[in-house]
């Protein structure tokens, strides 16, 4: 997040900002280029690859948001995710009770929302809790102590999830929010409505976070927190009502994410965060973490990556790849593709 | 020297405790010399992680991935290449030779896969490296599950059931021995640097690379040394089995027992290997269960309230030898001493 205060301290833009601007350029020019010349299966892939994007981007502004604030890896935001998948199936029950007893009912726009919205409510809640419960106490302990502490919180949400009096480990059926239907662009080529829907509706949420951080009062401390936090407790600033926020609105949008997957794959259990949330860590670490717009960028890239090794390597290494790609960008450039290096201090 | 010789007194007193524990452990039942070997086997692992995350403070979370190459590799071995070459081996080469050899070419291959893993993570530390280290063991898991000659998914089945009691703890008893006198070397002192203060140790001239990169190939070394045991006594191996839990329950291991503590890790495995064995036999029931299946999330709870009371762990920093010193010193001079 310090990063975006430089853009707007600065009175022209910098080097940085312009090669920032670039990439994002480069990659929003690449998709556009793909679906211009390439064939109707690549153009089909390029959009499960933009709708799959925009879900890890929801995941991973919330890793790059706790990390800008608090310098450290919430390893259980994953699970914050997968806790929201399930929020949201029983709000769907709880609302249409006819999802309950008819398995091919579908569900009204209305509805959906307020799952939505109740979800991102419930996730933000838990996100908060957790920071309270636990993280707060950590604030000056080694990373090590906080970063298994947010590993045990993580194993807690899983093994607790897979209880048979919580969710149970057997995997549910998720219900239909939303009628899904094809569009024919061109011949050969079609697009799902739940695709467009997925892919505005985290458009919208990146565009009201951005809002957030650049134009409220709010997000001006949560910039400053992320700067210096001692400074910005000095000028004032509530730091502990703005971690909380912060964790709330990471933790809201991980939920809306969870939601919008839960969609496009309706099958959710306990375990069902760890490798989405890890892939979201991913596209946060390969944006540069601590930096909204490389969080969204690198969920788009890695979204594509994924759908194409799908499509056209082998599905059983989507998993791997993502995670050759970690490795790759962490040994050549730790600070990713918009972030800023800097060197360790004593 | 006088600590050296000590150790290795212990070491053959370790041993011939071994061979004399082996005889009551072949009375017991399959299903409890089962759970006498699973705890050996774990202990192995925890202490050989304990090498990585404990002493010289890397965190990896990886440590299933260099258990399934040794277990993958010295399975191949027994099963696909010795028994080829044995036509031609000469006589009283036994079932004991083929499996150590299958158990060193286990381990070496694991640590060659240390070495590759231990290089690119040192520009990262911390939660990086944790990550980095997860996704190594995802892309070996991922990796086994599509090489055929291996089984894929279905695992690597009919692996001859080489291993006994006594393999087992006669390498826990060598990691112990080895870790003890590595610890007491210039190696343990640059493994503690490099946890406590890697950029005063690098001031000061220790050679942080070399130590980390030594902690990994040790640390995988003995992770494919327990995986090729695994393999060799359940005879079955799949790669689902050597999942990320897998590296998690090894790291809660290390860390509930102490980072930086061998013989606290070594209780630790046998304590948590053995509880949920013990809870499932009770008739605890809570809510309509058994108490024994809320183990897991109790562990995570445990893990959570220890980082936040006692993040050294249960038995972090305790050695047996300096509570006895302190112990001493306090009576014969009080108040007097500081404690390093």
């Amino acid at each position: 997040m310090s990063e975006i205060i430089e853009q707007q301290t600065g009175s022209s833009m910098s080097a940085r900002e312009l090669r920032n601007y670039a990439i994002g350029g480069g990659v929003a020019l690449l998709f556009l280029l793909a679906m211009i010349f390439g064939g109707n299966e690549f153009r089909q892939q390029v959009i499960n690859g933009l709708s799959l994007g925009a879900i890890y981007a929801l995941i991973a502004l919330g890793y790059t948001m706790i990390y800008g604030v608090l310098r450290f890896i919430n390893f259980a935001h994953g699970d914050v995710f997968m806790v929201g998948a399930f929020i949201s199936f029983f709000a769907a029950r709880a609302i249409e009770p006819a999802f309950v007893s008819d398995p091919t009912h579908v569900g009204d726009p209305g509805s959906a929302i307020l799952v939505l919205i109740i979800t991102m409510i419930g996730c933000g809640l838990l996100g908060v809790l957790i920071e309270f419960l636990a993280y707060r106490r950590l604030r000056n302990r080694p990373k090590l102590t906080v970063l298994i502490t947010a590993i045990g919180i993580s194993l807690f949400l899983e093994y607790t999830g897979q209880l048979p009096m919580v969710f149970g480990a057997d995997p549910r059926t998720y219900p239909t929010l939303i009628e899904s239907s094809q569009i024919a662009i061109t011949a050969g080529l079609t697009i799902g409505t739940k695709d467009i829907i997925v892919f505005s509706v985290a458009v919208v949420l990146m565009y009201l976070l951005r809002v957030i951080v650049m134009h409220t009062k709010i997000g001006t401390a949560m910039r400053a927190v992320s700067m210096n936090m001692g400074a910005a407790s000095l000028m004032g600033v509530n730091l502990n009502f703005i971690i909380s926020f912060t964790f709330f609105v990471g933790s809201a949008l991980a939920g809306a994410g969870a939601v919008l997957y839960a969609m496009t794959y309706p099958k959710i259990d306990p375990l069902m965060g760890i490798i989405p949330g890890l892939k979201a860590f991913v596209a946060a670490v390969l944006g540069g973490i601590g930096n909204i717009p490389g969080a969204a960028l690198g969920g788009f890239i890695i979204g594509g990556v994924e759908t194409m090794t799908v499509g056209y390597i082998n599905p059983a290494y989507r998993d791997a790849i993502v995670f050759g790609i970690l490795i790759l960008i962490l040994v050549l450039k730790p600070s990713g593709l918009l972030g800023k290096g800097g060197t360790e201090k004593v | 020297m006088k600590d050296t010789a000590r150790s290795y007194i212990f070491l053959a007193i370790g041993l011939a405790v071994i061979v004399l524990l082996s005889f009551p452990v072949q009375t017991l039942d399959n299903y409890d010399r089962q759970i006498v070997i699973f705890i050996g086997i774990n202990m192995i692992l925890a202490a050989s992680l304990n090498l990585i995350n404990g002493f010289t403070g890397q965190f990896s979370l990886g440590h299933a991935g260099f258990m399934a190459i040794g277990a993958y590799a010295s399975a191949a071995a027994t099963k696909l290449v010795i028994p080829k070459m044995m036509e031609a081996a000469p006589e009283g080469f036994g079932q004991d030779g083929v499996f150590l050899v299958a158990l060193l070419f286990g381990g070496l291959v694991a640590a060659i896969a240390g070495l590759a893993v231990g290089v690119p993570s040192l520009r990262l530390k911390g939660d990086y490296l944790a990550i980095v280290t997860l996704g190594f063991g995802e892309i070996i898991r991922v990796i086994f599950q599509n090489v055929k000659v291996l089984g894929g998914s279905l695992g690597l089945s009919g692996i001859p059931s080489y291993t006994t009691f006594n393999w087992v703890f006669i390498v826990v008893a060598v990691l112990v021995f080895i870790t003890q006198n590595m610890m007491r070397s210039t190696y343990g002192k640059g493994f503690l640097a490099v946890r406590d203060d890697e950029v005063a140790a690098e001031a000061v001239g220790v050679n942080t690379t070399r130590y980390k990169v030594v902690a990994f190939i040790v640390g995988a070394f003995f992770a494919g040394v327990a995986g090729g045991l695994y393999a060799h006594f359940n005879g079955l191996i799949e790669p689902a089995g050597f999942g990320f839990l897998r590296s998690v329950e090894i790291v809660v291991i290390v860390i509930l027992g102490g980072m930086g503590s061998t013989w606290g890790v070594l209780f630790a495995a046998a304590v948590l290997t053995y509880l949920p064995e013990w809870l499932r036999e009770q008739d605890f029931q809570v809510g309509g269960m058994n108490i024994g299946d809320f183990r897991l999330p109790i562990y995570a709870l445990v893990l959570v309230i220890l980082m936040l009371t006692r993040p050294q762990g249960l038995f972090g920093d305790f050695s047996l030898k300096r509570s006895v010193q302190r112990f001493r010193t306090r009576r014969q001079e009080p108040s007097t001493t500081l404690e390093g």
